[in-house]
């Protein structure tokens, strides 16, 4: 108690140089609780928006499927099993075919997925009531990214062209019945949305699907032969990993920072120890214990980041409260990226995030400041007082 | 240790370590100091003063002989127990005040009461008290920058008195005073001693101290060289 009241004392007695540390060290709390709140918020949008457009709660995969290698499209589906077809006409689960087309728009070619999906269905926020149209032209959707890219619009028709299961190749025109926005990249570039049953129709495979989006709260169906279950773990494990990767770079941004601010403080501490030599002799003629001078000047020290907390809180809490509730916006695309960057992102900033920040800052400051100060155990008293200590 | 002995100091020797060889600073010194006594350790620079007092005060320890203080040897108390000793029974004037600079007069004299644990209304009162003795109760707000070299001496008394020690060890009080200051300063510290019944030793080769002191210990090189009992007037 004696410590932290004469360390209190000594840090407002020492003014400037105490609050120009505790202004770095209230600036690293804020950029590193914000910066750290803005990855977090990121990141759980970009999975909700991800579980909203694309994976649902989890997906059954047709056993040869893999998203990452076309050339398995052609073997990757089957008809549904009874079990499933049950379960989607209970809406437990919408089917999706896909396949690989080429479009021609404005004489371009462009090779796409071409996604067959229920226009009924509820479960993914693909705006596949669209799809529900009386035109002669097959009605499709595509993403805002993919209209930029192909330069196509809503009304525009364009020939697309596939090949069915018999390696027959086929063309009809699309007309673009909407142009969605989303956050999801992997909903939006290169691909085109058609209504099931015309893309099971064009491919020669009735009733057959290449996975099954399961919805968000519907509970796991038992496990159907030739047929792979990806939960969400599995299905997120790539966003996952990427807003790791993004927390990782960015905390070399925030060790910099705050290797500033611990820097500011272990040079007050070095520079204090040699100026207050006196001070710390008199403090031990006066009775104290040469390792409770330490505890004193450790005290001190780490006493900045309680101060910064202090004044961190003054001038963030509404700070980083604001942009919580208004959000921030970016002047890219995340789909241009091929990542999910939603319009704006709302920082997240969890007790848990909060506490540890401090907790961390507060270790750190208190390391550094106990480092330099172990010089005054080794300090005679008597040269402390003549003030020759080098 | 005789009734009112309550310093002895037996073939003291001091030396520290100079290039390969040593600079014997006390050389066999043989003292007794009882209480309330007011000496004056007399001698020019190097003579070994300060040494004395650093090891009467526990700040130093002997390389040879025996100094006890108040019953406790000073060569054999651990870090703990000599800042206990100096804690509860030492007082220090430092001839530059040594005050600390951004605590107030109030709080600097609080200081020693704060180690001591003293209970808050006891430890201001007994600040209070001791701005009274020096008479500066009009400047307990203020910071040392603020006061003169005399007034920083009387709080650096009041600081060394508020606990009211039984030893008050002064390094060249009044070095860095002007003589009316070290006048009133000596003058202090003297009503003190009388009050108190404190022991005060000075080291000083300060006139106007040594015109004071009931008693004179000349050193030289290191040895004493006399030890004078002045009759009282």
């Amino acid at each position: 108690m004696i410590a932290i009241r004469l360390a209190l004392r000594n840090l407002i007695g020492a003014g400037l140089r105490t609050w120009l540390n505790v202004i770095v060290l209230s600036f690293a709390f804020v950029v590193i609780i914000w910066h750290k709140g803005l990855l977090d918020g990121w990141h759980n949008q970009a999975r909700a928006e991800t579980i909203r457009w694309e994976t649902g709660g989890g997906q059954f995969w047709h056993e040869a499927y893999d998203p990452f290698d076309p050339f398995t499209l052609e073997e990757s589906h089957a008809v549904l099993p009874e079990a499933m077809e049950r379960l989607v006409s209970e809406g437990v689960l919408t089917p999706m075919l896909i396949t690989q087309g080429t479009i021609y728009p404005s004489g371009r070619m462009l090779n796409i997925l071409v996604r067959g999906i229920d226009p009924a269905q509820e479960i993914v926020a693909i705006p596949s009531g669209k799809l529900d149209t009386a035109s002669d032209a097959i009605p499709a959707l595509i993403g805002s990214s993919m209209a930029a890219s192909s330069r196509l619009k809503k009304g525009d028709v364009v020939i697309l062209r596939w090949r069915d299961s018999n390696g027959a190749f086929d063309a009809a025109e699309i007309e673009i019945a909407e142009v969605f926005r989303t956050a999801v990249p992997s909903v939006d570039g290169g691909q085109i949305w058609i209504p099931l049953e015309r893309l099971r129709q064009m491919m020669l495979l009735p009733g057959e699907a290449t996975l099954l989006v399961k919805g968000e709260e519907a509970a796991l169906p038992a496990a159907i032969k030739g047929w792979v279950y990806k939960d969400l773990s599995s299905l997120l494990s790539e966003l996952d990993d990427m807003i790791k990767t993004k927390t990782a770079g960015g905390s070399v941004l925030w060790a910099i920072l705050l290797l500033l601010a611990m820097l500011a403080v272990f040079d007050t501490q070095v520079l204090s120890i040699f100026r207050r030599q006196k001070e710390i002799g008199t403090s031990i003629a006066l009775g104290m214990t040469r390792m409770q001078v330490v505890g004193l000047f450790t005290v001190e020290g780490a006493m900045h980041s309680v101060l910064a907390a202090a004044l961190g809180a003054v001038y963030g809490i509404p700070l980083l409260a604001f942009q919580a509730v208004r959000g921030l916006s970016f002047p890219v695309e995340g789909s241009d990226y091929g990542i999910s960057l939603p319009d704006r992102i709302y920082p997240v900033y969890s007790l848990k995030l909060i506490l540890t920040t401090v907790l961390i800052v507060f270790l750190m400051t208190t390391i550094v400041s106990y480092w330099p100060s172990r010089k005054i155990a080794r300090m005679r008293p008597t040269d402390a007082l003549r003030g020759k200590v080098q | 240790m005789e009734n009112n002995k309550i310093i002895d100091i037996q073939k003291l020797f001091k030396h520290f370590p100079m290039g390969t060889g040593k600079f014997t600073a006390l050389n066999g010194i043989d003292l007794q100091f009882s209480k309330g006594e007011f000496t004056g350790v007399i001698g020019p620079s190097g003579s070994g003063k300060t040494t004395l007092l650093n090891i009467v005060g526990t700040l130093d320890t002997p390389s040879e002989g025996r100094v006890t203080v108040l019953g406790q040897s000073v060569g054999e108390l651990g870090a703990k127990a000599a800042a206990n000793l100096r804690k509860s029974k030492l007082g220090f004037v430092f001839q530059s005040y040594n005050l600390l600079n951004v605590h107030t007069v109030f709080e600097n004299v609080e200081f020693p009461l704060l180690l001591l644990g003293i209970e808050s209304g006891r430890r201001r009162k007994m600040v209070l008290d001791a701005l009274e003795w020096v008479g500066l109760t009009s400047k307990i707000k203020s910071r040392p920058a603020q006061l003169s070299g005399g007034e920083c001496q009387r709080v650096a008394i009041a600081r060394a008195m508020v606990k009211k020690p039984e030893i008050v060890l002064a390094d060249e009080p009044t070095a860095n005073l002007d003589a009316a200051n070290s006048h009133h300063i000596i003058q202090t510290m003297e009503s003190l001693n009388r009050e108190f019944s404190t022991t005060f030793i000075f080291a000083t080769h300060d006139d106007k101290v040594i015109s004071y002191v009931r008693r004179k210990i000349y050193l030289a090189d290191g040895k004493l060289a006399k030890d004078e009992h002045i009759p009282a007037k």
